[in-house]
């Protein structure tokens, strides 16, 4: 990564972080409804898939997603208008936290169930090729969704009819709430792709320019043709697997570990050291939070009137 | 142009004459490359449109339903044929979570214009895995279009309008419809779904009926009418959506409501029409309505109990007997 697309890497992480803290509080303040699961600890793989990505590329996401969308440049205001149930979020209100949609940019939704997106990624794939467009799918998922049939039926559909579709495990070392070595036999999640003769390789997922360039140069290869690819990014939540959850199963030592290597920052050392101003992109984000919360805030709420709006496309 | 042919043969025409219309329209399934499809629906299409459109698919109903979406919502129109309706159980997220949920859930940024068509029922023996029939299961399910043809005309036809629009589409045919063979109407108009189908005119008794109770309201009508009872026999064609004005209409002329199913009679949708029969058109009511659906059994394999929980044109006749 050359030092722009750095300073653009970064720009995206710290948004996603303060996007996401920004959530916790507003959940604490009863703005947000339902449940929300966020990805602190994890912006690297957000930011280097969203960048390697060209803009006709899909995507298909998890109930973890909201760094996902935000890397492919939804603007922040319209997420948060989501989050808040307001007629202006990027789903109008009928989806919140979990089911974030752009299809301007290419995002075919965050999926609630686990797997369920990674058939709709390889159905995309299956458009491309058929119609002979130039576009690449891209499908993120954890690593619990390994123990999914959806994610094996997928993987083995896009092996078999060799379709453009890059998968992105993001192996966070829990499954929820589980350690995800108590319930796979595998050491890596990379070997089960292997099983399906797909290409497989396994990512730093806390080095956002290795996560960058392994995005990228998969991207081309199967625009280029060769089928689909597989990448276990190795990442960690720095945070709870939902808002209120205990952490239990884990220790506090266990989460310091990781916390020394934080993506951000690592990179924002990197960036202060080349000389860029780490205090003034902070500004900016910060900036960006508060006008997208002052936004949803001030948006108006769907009217029941209309409940029944969208149940059908164009109706 | 009338001309006579199977069930079948009718969903094939229509399914090849709009293949060859729009070439956005895929297959995806099981053994319907070469094979034709279990039941020969698909017969003929793999050679004239290839293997990389009419898809043969490994036994995985998630990963292939999950692709059609995922087509879907990416330009193409594909029609997945489910081999036996009982297997969409394996894929119900695909249904009941997806399908019928992306358009509203995104706040409308696209269609999901899938068919998915399959046969289902009961009175052949397969058992209690391979003879269900999910309308009412299917109805419970916002977003989703269910649609039932009776006849080859119909079944042709109304394909027409589920693969030409943008809504999915969940379209159940039986696999004892399969044979009967019947004019239709080739190069007719797609019918549009919400649309009833007066099967038979009468004056004393309206019985609605779906898919194989069709036939079976027919079988009775007959014989009522050698004994003076006039039945009016409707034919909803798509449960979703309804048709209720048509319904309500006759009942108000006949005064007399019986509902024939081949699902479970309970939380049915048979019960469903009956309740909004009852709240529009209750003065209207002679008798209290009457439901004839499968017993809340799983359908048995030996044929005397599989006769015993399924509806038939005796049960039909018996039930107008008891109310006019």
């Amino acid at each position: 990564m050359d030092k722009e697309r750095l300073i653009e890497a970064y720009t995206v992480m710290r948004t996603i972080r303060r996007f996401e803290e920004t959530l916790n509080d507003l959940y604490a303040e009863n703005f947000i409804r339902g449940s929300i699961h966020l990805s602190i600890g994890q912006e690297a793989v957000a930011a280097g898939v969203g960048l390697a990505m060209a803009p006709q590329d899909k995507l298909t996401t998890t109930y973890r997603g909201h760094g996902h969308v935000i890397a492919r440049k939804t603007p922040i205001r319209f997420l948060m208008a989501e989050m808040l149930g307001r007629e202006t979020g990027i789903n109008k209100g009928r989806g919140g936290s979990m089911h974030f949609t752009d299809v301007s940019r290419g995002v075919l939704g965050a999926n609630a169930i686990v797997a369920a997106g990674i058939p709709h990624a390889v159905g995309a794939a299956y458009s491309a090729k058929y119609l002979k467009e130039d576009f690449v799918t891209v499908t993120i998922f954890g690593d619990g969704a390994t123990n999914q049939g959806a994610f094996h039926e997928a993987l083995n559909l896009a092996a078999v009819y060799q379709l453009p579709v890059l998968f992105v495990c993001e192996n966070n070392l829990y499954s929820e709430m589980t350690p995800i070595e108590e319930i796979v036999p595998v050491d890596n999640m990379a070997e089960r792709a292997e099983a399906y003769r797909i290409p497989s390789f396994i990512v730093d997922g806390y080095d956002v320019e290795e996560v960058y360039g392994a995005v990228k140069k998969s991207i081309e290869d199967i625009r280029s043709g060769k089928g689909p690819v597989f990448l276990e990014m190795k990442t960690y939540r720095l945070v709870g697997h939902m808002y209120g959850d205990q952490e239990i199963y884990r220790s506090r030592e266990e989460v310091e570990s990781w916390k020394v290597r934080d993506p951000l920052s690592t990179t924002a050392d990197k960036l202060a050291a080349m000389g860029v101003d780490i205090n003034g992109i902070n500004a900016s984000v910060e900036r960006d939070i508060e006008d997208a919360v002052s936004f949803a805030k001030e948006s108006a709420w769907p009217d029941p009137s209309r409940l029944y709006e969208g149940v059908y496309f164009g109706e | 142009m009338a001309q006579k042919m199977t069930y079948t043969q009718a969903l094939n025409l229509s399914i090849k004459e709009e293949m060859e219309r729009d070439d956005r329209i895929v297959l995806f399934g099981e053994d319907i490359g070469k094979p034709g499809g279990a039941f020969q629906v698909t017969k003929g299409l793999w050679e004239q449109f290839g293997s990389d459109r009419v898809l043969d698919t490994p036994i995985s109903e998630t990963g292939f339903f999950g692709m059609a979406i995922g087509a879907a919502l990416t330009g193409l129109r594909p029609v997945v044929e489910i081999l036996y309706m009982d297997f969409c159980a394996v894929a119900m997220d695909q249904l009941i979570n997806q399908a019928n949920k992306l358009t509203y859930m995104s706040g409308g940024q696209f269609p999901v214009p899938v068919v998915f068509r399959g046969q289902q029922g009961a009175g052949r023996g397969n058992g209690a895995q391979h003879s269900q029939s999910f309308e009412s299961l299917f109805c419970n399910m916002p977003g989703i279009q269910v649609v039932l043809p009776s006849s080859p005309n119909d079944a042709y036809g109304l394909f027409k309008t589920a693969v030409r629009n943008n809504k999915p589409v969940i379209f159940l045919e039986h696999k004892l419809l399969y044979g009967i063979r019947d004019e239709v109407e080739v190069g007719r108009e797609p019918i549009p779904f919400g649309q009833a189908n007066i099967v038979r005119s009468g004056e004393d008794v309206t019985i609605v009926a779906v898919s194989r109770m069709v036939q079976f309201a027919k079988e009775a009508a007959e014989k009522l009418a050698q004994q003076g009872i006039s039945c009016e026999i409707i034919d909803p064609r798509t449960l979703v959506p309804f048709d209720l004005e048509t319904v309500a209409k006759s009942v108000q002329k006949t005064g007399r409501l019986i509902v024939v199913e081949e699902s479970h009679r309970w939380g049915s949708i048979g019960a469903s029409i009956i309740h909004e029969v009852v709240e529009q058109a209750f003065n209207y009511l002679d008798s209290p309505p009457k439901l004839i659906g499968t017993e809340n059994v799983p359908i048995p394999y030996s044929k005397p109990l599989e006769d015993a929980a399924i509806p038939s044109p005796e049960k039909i006749e018996q039930a107008v007997l008891s109310m006019v």
